[in-house]
């Protein structure tokens, strides 16, 4: 019997799903390894018994969503969270600084129909992950290689360090050195190909902390070379603000290291 | 006829260095050379003077890099950039190992390594030594790399007398520069309106015969002879090669480690600029099917957390023990490995340093307060 493989939605906008639907001719391979028993987005709905591996995107934002992971944890072997979402609360986080009840009153013309938590976190905050993989989207090449590891019983092969080593692989010119652009590439987890850099453009974070990321150190660098402090902020609070690592940065009031 | 035997001076004026160029192309060698993309000086494939970076200076220092275009300035004006030899001898991905299933058995096969015809038109004095560093790493001793050894017999170098130094720039201290002394087929020094070249092999005095060329007059050579010594008068930064072996070696408690690993990203960005860094890691990559298994070679960096990963967790788990890791073995600990520095003072970890860590500074400060804990 092939392993059975289930996606889960939280709260997220659905492009990391999106992702495994996008790999196309990998994906007929992964059809053929494994029975693909959930997954809203492609069809599949087959409710009965355990899943082998539990895909899930998307944070937890409302009480029937934290209820529901517990559900999802208790129904997979094996959990992975997918995306920037599941795996830091993603860029709807950002409620995490404000005031929810307040954003509720300015859209909602009845605020008190909504069942909706004060802040957005991560899976991990709420049930045991076995793995993540990170991202906004997540790549679609870390996906096969997860699911491959997964069906060859080995460890998924998902590099923690530095979006500049893979720069630094493809030959791409630092755009922070030659440039003087606020990169995150240096805290950032490599993962994306280096997309933004490959075409000059300053990495902003999406695959979330790299391992041991100082933030406080190249924060302190770009605001001494002119780069305004709330740029920079607004640089870090994005897809992955709430992660555990970045969530503290504050460049306006950080003091040389 | 002027006869380019090895050690003669040749005048080569600057149109012909476009005749050295397409004579190398015709016997089929790629050509790359200095060529500006993405605001620096990038060496990539070059196929015309037309597009090498006239007129073209960068300015470097600790994180940062700029260039700029001063009217009537050479071809070569400028310093040594990002790359360097290293990606085309050691290439930061490789095919080491294919295993195919077949049937209910296995079948494993070495690639044969590429063996490209290059030529290199600009290479400095401090990537040359580099190049023989990496020579005895990867050729030294018993176990030799094939890829490397391939991509490397193929290696034609027309090597560039530095006429000027960036404030990152540190061989004169390192030995290393800024005149060239030894390892390339051709030598140029740029002046006014062409070069005066050495000749270093027959390959490379071979490639200039049927080139507009004559013997240089003592007065070119005696120009060119202060060339380099004009960008060594230039150099600020310095190591003191004779005394760091011990200065590291005797420091490793030194509070100054600490400190920099406060201001150190661990980004590993020095260790791939570095032209003689040499880590690498392979990772077997299979397939859906199960049918396909590669093992790939990739650069590796010992400010990654993985690199000195073992069964009972990172032996180098700190920033601080990874920048002292990489310091010590590139200035004290390569000595005794290899019989020489591992560094060339070409400054590259300075200016691309995101931070701008110093690393002539850092081994300064640990100097100037050697054993104080």
């Amino acid at each position: 019997m092939p392993p059975r493989l289930a996606v889960f939605k939280f709260a997220s906008c659905d492009g990391c799903q999106l992702s495994l639907l996008a790999c196309e001719d990998e994906l007929l391979a992964v059809a053929e390894k494994v029975e693909i028993a959930y997954f809203l987005e492609a069809g599949p709905r087959d409710t009965t018994g355990m899943y082998d591996i539990g895909l899930v995107e998307g944070s937890v934002t409302t009480p029937h969503d934290a209820e529901r992971i517990r559900e999802v944890r208790a129904q997979c072997k094996y959990l992975v969270t997918i995306g920037a979402c599941a795996t830091s609360g993603g860029i709807q986080a950002l409620r995490n600084w404000g005031d929810v009840d307040e954003f509720a009153r300015q859209v909602y013309a009845h605020p008190e129909y909504l069942k909706t938590l004060a802040t957005s976190t991560a899976i991990a905050d709420h049930v045991k992950v076995d793995f993540e993989l990170r991202g906004c989207p997540v790549n679609k090449h870390q996906l096969v290689e997860l699911i491959s590891a997964l069906l060859w019983g080995r460890t998924p092969r998902v590099a923690r360090y530095s979006v500049c080593v893979e720069c630094k692989r493809r030959q791409v010119v630092c755009v922070a050195v030659a440039r003087g652009v606020a990169c995150l590439g240096p805290v950032t987890q490599a993962g994306c190909e280096v997309i933004c850099p490959a075409y000059a453009r300053e990495c902003f974070g999406c695959f979330g902390p790299k391992e041991q990321p100082n933030l406080l150190s190249l924060g302190v660098r770009y605001r001494d070379d002119g780069h305004d402090p709330q740029h920079l902020t607004r640089l870090v609070r994005s897809f992955n603000a709430y992660s555990a690592e970045f969530r503290n940065f504050d460049p306006a009031n950080q003091k040389e290291s | 006829m002027t006869d380019p035997i090895v050690g003669a001076r040749i005048w080569l004026p600057e149109a012909a260095l476009q005749g050295l160029i397409d004579q190398l192309r015709a016997s089929g060698y790629e050509v790359v050379g200095p060529r500006v993309a993405d605001g620096a000086v990038t060496l990539v494939e070059v196929t015309s003077i037309s597009e090498m970076p006239r007129g073209v200076r960068d300015e470097q220092e600790p994180g940062k890099y700029r260039l700029t275009v001063i009217e009537g300035a050479g071809l070569f004006d400028h310093v040594v950039g990002p790359h360097s030899l290293k990606p085309y001898l050691f290439p930061p991905r490789t095919t080491v190992l294919e295993v195919l299933k077949i049937r209910d058995s296995w079948d494993a096969r070495v690639p044969e390594p590429p063996r490209p015809k290059r030529a290199v038109i600009g290479v400095r004095s401090c990537d040359l030594h580099a190049l023989a560093i990496q020579d005895r790493v990867f050729l030294g001793g018993q176990h030799r790399d094939p890829e490397y050894a391939a991509r490397r017999e193929g290696l034609f170098l027309i090597a560039v007398n530095c006429s000027r130094s960036a404030p990152t720039c540190f061989c004169v201290s390192m030995n290393t520069g800024p005149k060239v002394d030894g390892g390339a087929d051709l030598v140029l020094t740029e002046l006014n309106t062409g070069f005066v070249v050495e000749v270093g092999t027959e390959k490379g005095g071979e490639v200039l015969r049927g080139l507009d060329i004559r013997e240089s007059t003592l007065a070119e050579f005696a120009e060119a002879t202060e060339v380099p010594q004009r960008a060594a008068s230039q150099q600020t930064r310095r190591i003191n090669l004779a005394t760091v072996h011990d200065t590291l070696i005797n420091n490793l408690e030194h509070p100054r480690w600490e400190d920099v690993a406060k201001r150190c990203l661990s980004c590993a960005n020095c260790t791939m600029v570095c032209p003689t860094c040499f880590c690498s890691t392979v990772n077997e990559v299979t397939d859906l099917a199960g049918d396909v298994t590669t093992r790939e070679r990739v650069w590796e960096s010992c400010f990654n957390e993985e690199h000195s990963w073992t069964g009972s967790g990172a032996a180098h788990p700190t920033t601080k023990s990874r920048y002292r890791q990489w310091l010590t073995h590139k200035l004290a600990t390569w000595v005794d490995q290899f019989g020489s520095s591992g560094c060339v003072g070409c400054g590259r970890c300075i200016t691309w340093c995101p931070v701008g860590i110093d690393i002539t500074e850092e081994v300064a400060a640990i100097e100037a307060k050697g054993g104080v804990a």
